[in-house]
């Protein structure tokens, strides 16, 4: 288990070791940083000065390890938009994001560990097809274009909720639904599969031979062979949910930091950009680790190995 | 005294194509071990299994009796047949290594048997599995009860098995075939266990087995079954002292007997292979692999006694054998 873990701990360190330098990569290519920073009615002079003034004059290598070494020790530099360190901006912005990504998860769950069950126990029959019909269709749906429904519908015409904004917990429900929309299908069919293969089991024969009840049989019994890759995989939904948040808090204004990428990626504002990849994907990796960490506890098989 | 479990004109057909049990009859004394033999394929563990009503979705059974203790098993509902299931009757299976689920603890699946059908603590569950995994010979109970399935060797998950299913004390176990997937030191070992346990208990066994060895060494009576039919019952003796039908004759001649075979003498072989059924067949199923058959055999065939509680499915007389021995 340990070697396991202390293996898995290199590789992400690895893949973070990547992403830190894409990050820094690509802010660089997209253009002259110091032209975009001192604005279009700049001299010559004033560019050559803004140069000098951020460092960005420097080699690319020195540049590099400079905002490397402050990164590891969680300095990301100042803001050139907002006049503020990045770190705080982010601590600002990360609760709206995580709560975001709870509610988004919890609402998957709650849709498709049911329908993927009730879809096992009828495999093959009328709701079977259906739900997985269902699970297609959330699938094919671009999460803008649900978002902008529910906004017409729930917000405009009914008046239910809240359409843009931070205020209440009304404005995460209907942004938690899209971003649960995109995990939906793959948790209802891994819950289905998994579920259908172990009521197939040896297992839930000797468990009906002992005459447990029905839902003894489904929750206990087969259920809990079955959430295993569900644990794992709903833990890398929500590193996805983190992430792909970006899209769901500009369409709904909801100031997390998903909203801070994209306000500071159309002002060019690069370290805060910069520090929004990292700490996303250092996020995503550690749920990634985490998901092991789950299947380990769940599956005793794993534990001892 | 009626027998404990009697099942007559049992029949299992899945989806309407394949009928895997036609019409099978046999009754378990109280206890006493009922063996069921025969081929691979002969519905032997599809009858096991209708019994329990543990049958896979597209199984169907009908029958003309199926009675457990006197009561009428076929006009249970789900609930009540689970009720008696894993309570009254227990029923262990041939794959031990993937019959525990892998998720729980051994005292966990043993001591929710009892508190599902009695009203006991879960420490006194666990006290009771305890009790009973001394009782099948596991040293250190205490501290097998802590362990997953996967720390156990086959033998002690079939140990395990059985004391899971003696839980509620229960006055029939059905096993089937528990002994198949396991080496033969612990197949000795797991026989003498239950005999024992039978004899300690009082306990009713449907063992089914395709090894007449182990039927020779347990079995107080024995019932042949082929194709879905019980060809052949008879106590355990008179089936070997004075084997009737074809198909049981074949059978005996496949087991070496010391002493009685010789080193370059060739061992008996039944040719051909159990025939799939379908709804509709008449006649002997047997007659494509018999030497006796003629054409009477595609005709209904008559049930012969042969004796005390000895009866066949043939359309050779009772004494065919003395008589064909005798000129």
């Amino acid at each position: 288990m340990l070697r396991f873990l202390v293996r898995r701990l290199i590789v992400a360190l690895l893949v973070a070791a990547t992403v830190v330098t894409l990050a820094f990569m690509l802010t660089r290519l997209s253009g002259d940083l110091a032209i975009s920073i001192a604005g279009a009615n700049a001299t010559q002079q004033d560019v050559e000065q803004v140069r000098r003034a951020y460092g960005l004059d420097r080699p690319l290598v020195v540049q590099f390890f400079d905002w490397v070494g402050r990164a590891a020790l969680g300095d990301f530099g100042q803001s050139y938009f907002f006049k503020q360190r990045v770190s705080e901006l982010i601590a600002e912005r990360m609760p709206v994001t995580v709560t975001l990504g709870l509610v988004g998860l919890a609402i998957a769950l709650v849709v498709s560990l049911p329908l993927g069950i009730i879809a096992a126990v009828r495999e093959n029959t009328a709701v079977d097809r259906l739900v997985q019909l269902v699970a297609l269709i959330g699938q094919a749906m671009p999460s803008f274009w649900l978002g902008l429904i529910l906004m017409v519908t729930l917000g405009l015409r009914l008046g239910w909720l809240p359409i843009s904004g931070t205020g209440s917990w009304e404005h995460y429900v209907m942004p938690g639904i899209v971003l649960a929309f995109s995990a939906i299908p793959a948790l209802t069919r891994l819950t289905r599969s998994g579920m259908i293969q172990a009521l197939a089991s040896d297992y839930i024969r000797t468990a009906r031979a002992k005459g447990l009840s029905r839902a003894s049989i489904l929750l206990k019994h087969a259920l809990r062979n079955a959430a295993i890759p569900v644990v794992a995989i709903a833990a890398v939904q929500l590193g996805f949910m983190l992430g792909g948040s970006i899209v769901i808090e500009s369409v709904f204004a909801l100031h997390g930091v998903g909203f801070l990428a994209w306000e500071s990626i159309g002002k060019n504002d690069f370290p805060v950009v910069q520090a929004v990849v990292l700490v996303l994907a250092v996020i995503y990796i550690g749920l990634t680790m985490l998901a092991d960490l789950m299947n380990a506890v769940l599956d005793p098989r794993l534990r001892s190995a | 005294m009626t027998a404990l479990l009697e099942v007559e004109g049992l029949r299992v057909a899945f989806g309407g194509r394949i009928e895997a049990v036609r019409g099978a009859s046999l009754a378990v004394a109280r206890g006493q071990t009922h063996c069921l033999v025969g081929e691979s394929g002969c519905g032997k563990s599809v009858s096991a299994l209708a019994v329990m009503n543990l049958l896979a979705r597209r199984g169907r059974r009908t029958a003309d009796r199926l009675a457990f203790d006197g009561a009428d098993l076929l006009g249970l509902s789900d609930t009540a047949m689970a009720r008696l299931r894993g309570d009254r009757m227990a029923m262990i299976f041939q794959e031990p290594m993937t019959s525990l689920n892998p998720a729980y603890t051994v005292g966990s699946q043993m001591a929710e048997v009892l508190r599902r059908h009695r009203k006991v603590t879960r420490r006194a569950a666990l006290d009771r599995a305890a009790e009973l995994l001394g009782r099948v010979g596991i040293t250190a109970p205490g501290m097998r009860l802590g362990q997953f399935p996967h720390q156990l060797s086959g033998g002690l998950r079939q140990r395990v098995m059985i004391a899971m299913a003696l839980m509620c004390d229960p006055e029939l176990l059905i096993a089937d075939e528990p002994t198949t997937a396991l080496d033969v030191t612990v197949q000795a070992q797991i026989l003498r266990l239950l005999a024992g346990l039978q004899r300690d208990l009082g306990l009713a066994i449907l063992l089914i087995t395709h090894d007449l060895g182990v039927v020779a060494r347990v079995a107080h009576h024995v019932s042949v079954m082929y194709a879905g039919e019980v060809v052949e019952s008879a106590p355990t003796a008179s089936l070997f002292a004075n084997p009737r039908h074809p198909y049981t004759r074949g059978l005996l001649a496949c087991v070496p007997v010391p002493g009685k075979v010789r080193r370059d003498q060739p061992l008996g072989s039944i040719p051909g292979v159990v025939p799939r059924v379908e709804p509709g067949f008449a006649g002997c199923a047997f007659r494509d692999r018999c030497a006796h058959a003629d054409a009477t055999c595609a005709a209904a065939i008559p049930r012969h006694a042969a004796g005390e509680g000895h009866d066949f499915l043939c359309r050779l007389p009772p004494d065919w054998v003395q008589a064909e021995a005798a000129p």
